[in-house]
């Protein structure tokens, strides 16, 4: 078959030619591999027909890279097109050169785009103007030193609308991969070019406009008004990507507009009915105006308070749209409109989509919770829905229902009853787990508690965690509330929890409780059965923060995600983090600093970020999946409070001797267990919660890990040592950190090392001036040096160390990071380091992958080197970029480095060569730890 | 940006492949299209390496997590592996664009429009047949419409000037041809050439409203709006300005100021206008500033505007439901469905469309007008009516039979949906006036010959029983 198209293509007649380049490009669109006829086709290349031409270069760009050497002979044809008297063959040459990624081919490009950008054709210059951004794209380096940014930028001021646009799309593009450079160089004047053209290019030139302004920070706030004012009328295009846009660069500045002004509420009320007729367009357009404003939303509810009719949704709605249009309804949900929104929700609850249902029932719950006035008439619906017996609908109530308990304490507990009868058809662990709280939490006023928490029990084992968790906090309580009857099960569960379960969760918290029983009960039950904190009116909100970000990135793919661009793009691309202006005043106009994002007052904050003292009480009931979803900073304080809150009592007890525990009327654990939660395995468990102390690094020198535990208190009869390895200025110190534990003064400190491999030991006695008291902690910095006896150990960076005190000596083994051997002048020169490369045996080398690394080469090259690793030269090979650097240890072992970097992969290549090869490994470790921290 | 545009048909297979960029992988698609035996693996997998590399796992997982999945589609925007994919789908044609990027969503799928708007009008339906038929056309189309990704002037207009399906001979073009092709294609009026002549300067307006309801058991309307549009087909010579009037509250009240007296008469029949885009042709900071909506008509037919009202809407029909169980086998339906509009004007196509229990086994109907008949397939019953005037009443009951199940979960009661077209619009828009002004010509407004029509239909016109 290749044999018939090649002698067509090479025949006489145009017609026959152009049918076989037809027949070529269909079967390569079938894939079917077809490059061997490479030549043939190129040859029909040079044709005056344009639909001839442009199937060739169909065809050239999809096999140029795959054959690059025979591309070559295309240069010719494609230089000559670019001087062709018809401007729509100069364009299509020149967009397909951009199109060819082949090296050797962009040197030729050049010339050709040069003349074209300039080129007296509008249409040409647009399409050269997007060929500067593909080029980027293969040789960024080539487009900075060929100058053609500069054209670029002057064509902003193009008299062609569609040229500027296409200029402003390429430009933005480019500056994606340099953040820093001021590449766009926005400026009054510019901005106003770019408002003239946005009233004459096409749709999309508008939506490119648009999306660059909105990257543009105004001054003041009379710029920001008055390029809003130019904006607005984009609101009435056909094009729901062009109103989109247009709202993005509104709420973004809107921010800086002070909320007096009239314009202000001028704006607000403009924004309503665009985003409502978004509504109105096809279902996947719907999906991702609905998905935006569920931002605005939550950014301005005032914009969209009136709407929330709209927000109904139709029985044909396709899923996605129906899923999300039920998420706005809710936030919209107030006191004036929640007698409607319960109407629909209930209607919504008999529909067919589990998903959907599922997500109707819970609405109904949060609806209740925020509006206090709907409680009572959602918590009746509720009973209604699990009267249905549709075994989802019944699981999703309870877990709602438990919510409902937990902002309302003691209002609705007439309907347990009802609940309790439901426990046999609850099979999902969230509805299971939601159903022992609410017994837990009420189990005075349920008559059979016991027996129900009794019947979870037999099968324990086989519940998911979250359940199992739930169970032990439940009978607990249980216990502290009817201790005579239940002595038994609570022993039944503790034993369950910390014997037989390999969780660390689960035992953990047994512990916890089986030591705060037996220590003190009525600490226990003021603990466990503290009043707790109502839970926030709004539930999963975005973070203040994320959502700000967000708001920058109105109608693109983060906003659909709802994630910032960085969690789901590669590479450098993207990655800056944008955020919202700050309200700047023009003038003297008097205005009330105001921290907090608009329309979120202070208050609901608060809810968000719960404080410390909250979560406390409801550290407790923490994995029953609390719906306040809050940031990462709410875990960490969780476990600082829980320290303050234990602290004293089990450092007590792990000081002390066993006979020290036993409350008078708990009966002591089986006997066996008792020695068992003092040896290892409590101490195992508990080290989790005292695993918080970590030290911040130093900014300048080295990278520095944070403190981790190296001794933990329970081997030390009290004692804890954390630590870390710091190099700064050429000294390498261990930063130690000492905690004492036990009841007793600790005084009389020493520490030595063993023989290790890179000679280290301390260049200074271990100094604690004053006694250890209890629970008192003292930070030392113990300088170190290289001068210790040398003995090879395995691992080659271990290190044995001792410390003595007056109560016993304690050993323990850290391992160091080999950066901190780094010497200040381990940089070689270029000539030695190429002779050094050779000279080193091939065997020598290792190869290491580093993974998962966002830096680009340059920000790779500076961590480096502040951790004293020198990058020698830089090469640009194929589109990769190569560093040579060169590190030399304390004890003057010299590491060559071969760091392989392509621009948006993020893993690199690392070769290492050095004539004693066991240090590879480590010094590869270092690179991991200095490059990812 | 955009990094690819694939199309596939229902199986998966690849019809049309365009890779923009590198990131999403290089080459074109796989798998086999033009036989008819289904994607030939081994042909596939005998590729050299170079040509199998990692875009056809994009092409791959679009097929293998979306196409091919047991569930209904959950989303239009697709993440796997990194790469986003969007989709839109025409009968059972997918057109899916892959990016790495953080694109303009909203753009996307604005474009995947338009792709298909500007395929149907080279070549009509969206069909399998079709776009194998017209490969080579549609690799000509992406080439100039998107470029690295970024979507050029998709006028059909516009590009029918030099892509044709004939091949353009460069040669015969002369060079004034060539310059104002591409001054057309990136200028100001990108949507109209130069040098129309018509001997009889005509245009038609069509103001198409479809009127949306969604109605509670006891008549409470829940939610209605109309949605409408204003379809202009012109046949005028040179580059007319038209501008376009209605009867706007906020114009109406503009101009009314003067005179008390007619601001009251004019009042009435004024309607608010919640929202209006419009075509591209029409100058939107004019429309902000003075509200006037003018412009300079594509030739031949575009939508002019879209619009949507919610106040004082004319809701045509009222659905008046009833449903009774009687015992656990056996359901009572009775619907009336009254007309509400000017005696002399007649509702057309008119169908009532209830639904049934999916247990249903037996269905009798009884309707006084029109023709009733049980779909079982459609588990519906579906009542039509012809032709129905103004201020009349209708109705129709049916008994249904229903098989004893032992499912648990009720029905869950869709609501009946009705369909109509009425020949006025529901909202009270009324067009004014369109002035048309060719200076250049020696044609008057007056010269001009217009025509104008008002068609109402339903959208999705519910009432929950």
């Amino acid at each position: 078959e290749i044999f018939e198209l090649k002698a067509e293509l090479n025949s006489d007649k145009k017609e026959k030619k152009k049918e076989a380049v037809k027949k070529v490009i269909a079967s390569m669109t079938v894939g079917k591999d077809v490059s061997a006829l490479f030549p043939d086709v190129v040859n029909c290349m040079q044709t005056d027909n344009l639909e001839l031409k442009k199937l060739v270069y169909l065809y050239l760009m999809n096999y140029a890279k795959s054959q690059p050497d025979m591309a070559i002979m295309a240069v010719n044809t494609f230089v000559k097109d670019c001087e062709d008297p018809n401007p729509l063959i100069r364009a299509l040459a020149v967009r397909t050169m951009g199109c060819i990624r082949v090296d050797k081919i962009t040197e030729y490009l050049c010339e050709p785009l040069r003349k074209c950008l300039k080129d007296e054709d509008p249409y040409v210059r647009k399409t050269a103007a997007v060929c500067v951004a593909k080029l980027h794209d293969i040789n960024a380096q080539l487009v900075e030193d060929q100058g053609f940014l500069d054209t670029l930028r002057d064509l902003i001021s193009d008299s062609n609308p569609m040229v500027v646009a296409n200029a402003v799309a390429a430009l933005s593009e480019i500056a994606e991969s340099h953040p820093s450079s001021n590449l766009l160089d926005l400026n009054p004047q510019s901005i106003n070019k770019l408002l003239t053209a946005l009233n004459e290019c096409t749709e999309w030139g508008q939506i490119f406009i648009l999306d660059c302004l909105a990257s543009y920070t105004p001054k003041d706030d009379r710029e920001a008004q008055s390029i809003c004012e130019r904006v607005t009328p984009r609101l009435s295009h056909a094009n729901s990507a062009v109103v989109l846009s247009a709202v993005k660069v509104l709420m973004k500045f809107m921010e800086m507009l002070s909320k007096d002004l009239d314009y202000y509420g001028t704006l607000l009320k403009k924004l309503a009915p665009p985003l409502v007729t978004l509504l109105s367009a096809e279902p996947e357009l719907q999906y991702v105006a609905l998905r935006n404003i569920n931002l605005i939303v939550q950014k301005r509810p005032e914009i969209l308070k009136h709407e929330m009719k709209v927000f109904f949704v139709k029985y044909n709605d396709p899923i996605y749209v129906k899923l999300e249009k039920l998420d706005i309804m809710i936030r919209l949900a107030s006191q004036a409109n929640i007698a409607q929104v319960l109407a629909e929700l209930k209607e919504y609850a008999t529909e067919v989509d589990v998903d959907f249902v599922r997500k109707a029932v819970r609405a109904i719950g949060r609806c209740a919770i925020k509006v206090e006035q709907s409680a009572e008439r959602c918590v009746s619906t509720l009973l209604d829905l699990i009267q249905t017996k549709v075994n989802y609908v019944v699981q999703e109530a309870i877990v709602v229902i438990k919510d409902i308990f937990r902002k309302y304490p003691n209002k609705y507990e007439s309907v347990i009853a009802t609940l309790c009868e439901n426990l046999d058809s609850l099979d999902e662990p969230e509805a299971r787990a939601a159903m022992i709280w609410i017994v837990g939490e009420y189990a005075e006023r349920i008559d059979n508690a016991d027996e129900l928490l009794e019947s979870f029990l037999e099968g324990f084992h086989d519940e998911s965690t979250q359940v199992q968790l739930q169970l032990l906090t439940a009978i607990v309580k249980l216990f502290l509330k009817k201790p005579t009857e239940t002595q038994e099960l609570v022993q039944q569960v503790l034993s369950l929890a910390t014997q037989d379960s390999d969780n660390p969760d689960l035992r953990d918290r047994g512990y916890i409780y089986w030591r705060l029983l037996s220590t003190d009960p009525v600490a226990a039950k003021e603990v466990v059965l503290a009043e707790k904190p109502l839970i926030s009116e709004e539930t999963d909100l975005i973070e203040p923060t994320l959502l700000d970000e967000l708001i920058c990135y109105i109608g693109t793919l983060a906003s659909v995600y709802h994630k910032p661009p960085s969690a789901f793009v590669e590479g450098g691309r993207g990655v800056v983090h944008k955020s919202l202006p700050p309200r700047t005043a023009s003038s003297e106009s008097t205005e009330s600093p105001e921290t907090a994002p608009a329309g979120a007052p202070p208050g609901e904050q608060l809810d968000v970020v719960p404080t410390q003292g909250d979560l406390l009480g409801d550290l407790l009931n923490l994995d029953l999946g609390p719906p306040v979803s809050g940031p990462p900073l709410a875990t960490s304080t969780v476990q600082m409070g829980a320290v303050d809150l234990l602290g004293g009592g089990l450092d007590s007890l792990m000081g002390d001797e066993p006979e020290g525990i036993g409350a008078p009327n708990f009966v002591a654990p089986p006997a066996a267990a008792v020695p068992a939660s003092l040896g290892a395995p409590m101490g195992s468990g508990l080290n989790d919660l005292f695993d918080l102390t970590s030290g911040v690094g130093t900014l300048s020198g080295s990278y520095v890990a944070p403190k981790a535990v190296w001794l933990p208190a329970m081997k030390a009869k009290g004692l804890e040592i954390s630590g870390t390895f710091t190099r700064q200025a050429g000294s390498i110190s261990m930063d130690l950190q000492l905690t004492n534990k036990a009841l007793q003064v600790m005084t009389d400190f020493a520490i030595q090392f063993n023989r290790n491999s890179f000679g280290l030991a301390p260049a200074a006695p271990l100094q604690v001036h004053a006694p250890l008291s209890p629970t008192q902690t003292v930070e030392i910095s113990l300088p170190l040096s290289t001068a210790g006896s040398v003995m090879k150990t395995e691992p080659l960076n271990n290190l044995q160390v001792a410390v003595k005190n007056n109560i016993d000596v304690f050993y323990f083994s850290t391992l160091y990071p080999l950066h901190i051997l780094f010497v200040e002048d381990g940089k070689m020169d270029r000539q030695m380091f190429l002779a050094t490369w050779k000279d080193i045996p091939n065997e020598n080398e290792a190869q290491f992958q580093i993974r998962d690394c966002p830096l680009n080469a340059e920000a790779v090259s500076s961590r480096l080197q502040s951790s004293n690793v020198f990058t020698v030269a830089r090469r640009n090979v194929e589109g990769q970029d190569m560093l040579y650097q060169s590190l030399k240890l304390t004890n003057g072992i010299w590491v060559l480095a071969e760091l392989r970097i392509q621009p948006g992969n993020p893993s690199f290549t690392l070769s290492l060569k050095c004539r004693a090869p066991e240090v590879s490994q480590h010094v590869y470790q270092a690179y991991e730890t200095i490059l990812k921290n | 940006m955009i990094g690819g545009l694939f199309i596939y048909n229902h199986k998966g297979e690849v019809l049309i492949s365009r890779v923009y960029r590198d990131d999403i992988g290089s080459q074109a698609a796989d798998s086999a299209v033009f036989s008819s035996s289904g994607p030939l693996q081994e042909e596939v997998v005998s590729k050299p390496e170079a040509f199998s590399g990692n875009r056809r796992n994009a092409v791959d997982a679009f097929r293998v997590n979306v196409i091919h999945a047991r569930q209904q589609v959950r989303s239009p925007v697709t993440n796997i592996a990194r790469t986003s994919f969007f989709h839109v789908k025409r009968s059972n044609i997918w057109l899916a664009a892959v990016t790495k990027q953080n694109v303009n969503a909203a753009m996307v799928f604005e474009f995947l429009y338009k792709m298909c708007d500007v395929m149907a009008a080279y070549f009509g339906k969206i069909s399998e047949e079709n776009i194998k038929n017209n490969f080579v056309l549609i690799y000509e189309l992406l080439d100039e419409i998107l470029d690295f990704g970024y979507p050029q002037n998709s006028e059909t207009g516009a590009l029918k000037t030099f892509i044709t399906q004939q091949g353009i001979k460069s040669q015969h073009q002369t060079k004034e041809e060539q310059s104002q092709i591409t001054s057309q294609v990136t200028g100001q009026i990108g949507w109209r050439r130069e040098g129309i002549k018509y001997r009889r300067n005509e245009l038609f307006l069509d103001v198409l409203e479809s009127v949306n309801l969604l109605m509670s058991p006891q008549g409470q309307v829940l939610s209605a709006h109309v949605s409408g549009r204003v379809v202009m087909k012109s046949y005028l010579s040179g580059m007319p300005e038209c501008k376009f009037g209605m009867n706007d509250k906020i114009v109406i009240e503009k101009q009314g100021k003067g005179t008390a007296d007619e601001t009251s008469k004019s009042g009435k029949q004024s309607i608010a206008i919640d929202d209006c885009t419009f075509h591209q042709c029409v100058r939107l900071s004019k429309f902000d500033s003075e509200r006037s909506i003018s412009f300079i008509p594509p030739d031949g037919e575009f939508e002019l505007m879209r619009y949507r009202t919610t106040k004082d809407i004319i809701l045509p029909f009222r659905v008046i439901p009833l449903v009774r169980e009687v015992g656990r086998t056996k359901l009572e339906v009775k619907v009336v469905i009254k007309s509400n509009f000017k005696p002399s004007l007649l509702a057309q196509k008119i169908e009532v469309r209830i639904p049934t229990p999916l247990n249903t086994s037996g269905v009798q109907v009884i309707c006084m007008k029109g023709k009733a008949k049980y779909k079982a397939s459609e588990n519906a019953i579906v009542w039509k009516i012809k032709r129905m005037a103004g201020m009349k009443e209708s109705q129709i009951s049916a008994e249904i039979e229903l098989l004893p199940t032992n499912d648990k979960k009720k029905w869950a009661r869709p609501p009946i949906s009705m369909n109509f077209e009425v020949p006025f619009a529901p909202s009270g828009l009324k067009v004014r006036y369109l002035k048309v002004f060719e200076p250049k010509l020696n044609y008057s407004d007056h010269d001009v010959i217009k025509w104008v029509r008002y068609i109402g239909r339903s959208g999705i016109y519910e009432t929950r029983c």
